[in-house]
């Protein structure tokens, strides 16, 4: 049976995040979370894949600081088999290294896989490291920005979105695929499908259950400061009788503003 | 002669991009980056009958040119790659290794830095030295809700810099030196099959001074025609939300955190209801206007101004009333 591994994320809901004007702070803490949208789309396709094949399961790796259940149990709602999970507060300011690290060793802990498949970034971070680091810490192939995966016998063939082209890649499995949001369309769970996930399992590990070195989990980066940015808009509201009216103050404004015209 | 070799090549800056404009570019910043440390710039070229362009390199900052001319490496082949900037790094010892963040950079960089155990800050619209010396790297974050300043606490300090982030610098009469390596080249992992060239309008939306968008207050595909027109009033191009080309496929590119990056002199967001992915995405516009039936849209919060209305209405007056003042 093939095994497909998919990386989850516990994303802050940026849609939802507020900013204390004073400090231009950011309020984190109380701010929802939820699966990364990436993520969610890599899961879809591991489940397009698994249906495809149908001898397959799916695994999902999270490594989080605070609890991740709600993501987890949306993920088995949706069609992962397991989720293993690690939630180490101790990890606060674990970087990208770090994070692929820890997954790495989930991963080898977890043992055979065909296929891992990543996001191609996170919803909050937007670093987009940690597949690449995964697949150099694991030895495996490597495909970004995919919008379309094809499994036959043991190679993987993928779409890669590049800025001028496309470029199709293949591999011998096991590989790492990270994919872009246009690759499909996530499924939402039913209430059947929930009920179904609550008998599935979720593994909770420990950082020492996975022997992690501290060395590689020590930070190599320094946050210096998180700021919103300055916003300094006129925000001047044209209004008029009718859109003629309107559009002929809105014109003469943005000709004032010297944007248009010569 | 040695010793003194190895000295200065062992702090210096280290520049390579798979694409050759955004190396120029990014060798503008690095060589400020490399006066202020009193250091040597290199840039690493990797590619088939480069010569040429190694030349150019000094001319815009480079005092050395490491050039890996191979036939193998004309298309960007990830671990053999990985493998040139990884004997380079191991064997010069840079202080600061920039890389150009495009769709195979970014990856490169972050593989690079797992490869030498150390951090990687990407997308860095801002560079900066802290009073340590230590190389400040700044980039958007949370969807665009903030900026994060990162900085370092090893090196070699890997820093992926994205396109038009930093202008071209003027072309100098410098010296410099170019060499030639060869690498064995590292086995690849993935086979190339087929590359097909995106259909991209010619003219980069980056590069547009105005850009008339939509977002999903646009009813119908045809009614782009709408967009077009003012768009061709004002010498500009046409741009779109995300949904618009990803949910939609109305359009093939998109403006946006997770698309085009765009600062024009004037954006007009027609239909948009500005989330923050959105926003972050054209932030850097000098003007932004919106215009949009829902007076709670949150795109009137970033804008300069604000037209709670139809844009079936506004934007064929618009058109009209632009031309008529103009003349």
């Amino acid at each position: 049976m093939r095994r497909i591994i998919v990386c989850l994320k516990q994303a802050v809901d940026v849609s939802q995040l507020k900013v204390d004007p004073a400090t231009r702070q950011l309020i984190t803490a109380s701010a929802p979370r939820k699966m990364s949208d990436f993520d969610k789309n890599a899961l879809e396709e591991a489940i397009k894949i698994k249906e495809k094949l149908g001898d397959a399961e799916i695994y999902t790796v999270t490594v989080s600081t605070e609890d991740a259940k709600a993501v987890l149990r949306e993920a088995l709602a949706m069609g992962a088999d397991r989720a293993f999970f690690v939630n180490e507060p101790t990890l606060k300011d674990v970087d990208t290294f770090g994070t692929a690290y820890i997954l790495a060793e989930m991963i080898r802990k977890i043992g055979e896989y065909s296929l891992i498949l990543c996001g191609e970034t996170s919803l909050d971070s937007f670093s987009g490291l940690v597949g690449p680091r995964l697949a150099e810490l694991l030895n495996v192939p490597q495909m970004t920005s995919v919008r379309k995966i094809l499994v036959e016998g043991d190679t993987v063939t993928a779409e890669r979105t590049l800025e001028d082209a496309i470029e199709t890649v293949k591999a011998k499995m096991p590989a790492l695929v990270s994919v872009t949001r246009e690759i499909n369309q996530p499924r939402i769970p039913s209430l059947m499908m929930i009920m179904k996930a609550s008998k599935k399992e979720i593994v909770t590990l420990t950082a020492s259950d996975l022997k992690l070195d501290g060395d590689k989990i020590a930070p190599k980066i320094e946050l210096v400061e998180v700021l919103a940015p300055k916003t300094e808009r006129k925000k001047i509201k044209i209004t008029g009788e009718n859109a003629q009216e309107i559009a002929d103050k809105l014109a003469k404004a943005l000709i004032q503003e010297g944007v248009i015209g010569r | 002669m040695e010793g003194e070799k190895e000295m200065s090549e062992n702090n210096s800056v280290m520049v390579f991009s798979d694409k050759y404009d955004l190396a120029l570019e990014i060798l503008g910043k690095a060589r400020e980056i490399a006066d202020k440390l009193q250091t040597e710039l290199t840039a690493v070229l990797i590619g088939h009958v480069v010569q040429k362009k190694a030349d150019e390199m000094i001319k815009y900052g480079a005092d050395k040119v490491y050039v890996v001319d191979n036939h193998g490496l004309e298309r960007f082949q990830p671990e053999a790659y990985l493998g040139v900037l990884h004997h380079l790094a191991v064997s010069l010892k840079p202080e600061i290794i920039l890389i150009g963040s495009t769709k195979n950079g970014k990856p490169l960089a972050a593989r690079l830095a797992t490869r030498l155990g150390t951090g990687c800050v990407p997308d860095c619209a801002k560079l900066s030295l802290d009073e340590q010396k230590r190389l400040v790297g700044e980039r958007m974050t949370y969807g665009g809700n903030a900026m994060a300043k990162l900085t370092f606490k090893m090196k070699p300090q890997i820093a992926t810099v994205p396109a038009r982030a930093f202008e071209k610098p003027e072309p100098k009469d410098r010296k410099g030196q170019v060499i030639k390596l060869e690498v064995k080249m590292e086995e690849p992992k993935t086979e190339i099959v087929e590359t097909k060239p995106l259909e991209t309008s010619n003219v980069r939306i980056e590069e547009a001074e105005v850009i008339v968008s939509c977002g999903r207050g646009l009813e119908k595909k045809e009614d782009k025609v709408l967009l077009e027109e003012l768009s061709t009033v004002l010498c500009g191009q046409v741009g779109c939300s995300r949904p618009l080309a990803e949910d939609r496929k109305w359009f093939s590119e998109w403006v946006g955190l997770s698309g085009h990056k765009v600062r024009p002199k004037l954006y007009i967001a027609c239909g948009i209801s500005g989330v923050i992915q959105h926003v972050a995405g054209i932030r850097d516009s000098k003007v932004i206007v919106a215009i949009n039936k829902d007076p709670e849209a949150p795109i009137f919060e970033i804008a300069d101004y604000g037209v709670v209305g139809n844009l079936y209405e506004i934007l064929p007056a618009l058109k009209e009333s632009i031309k008529k003042q103009l003349q």
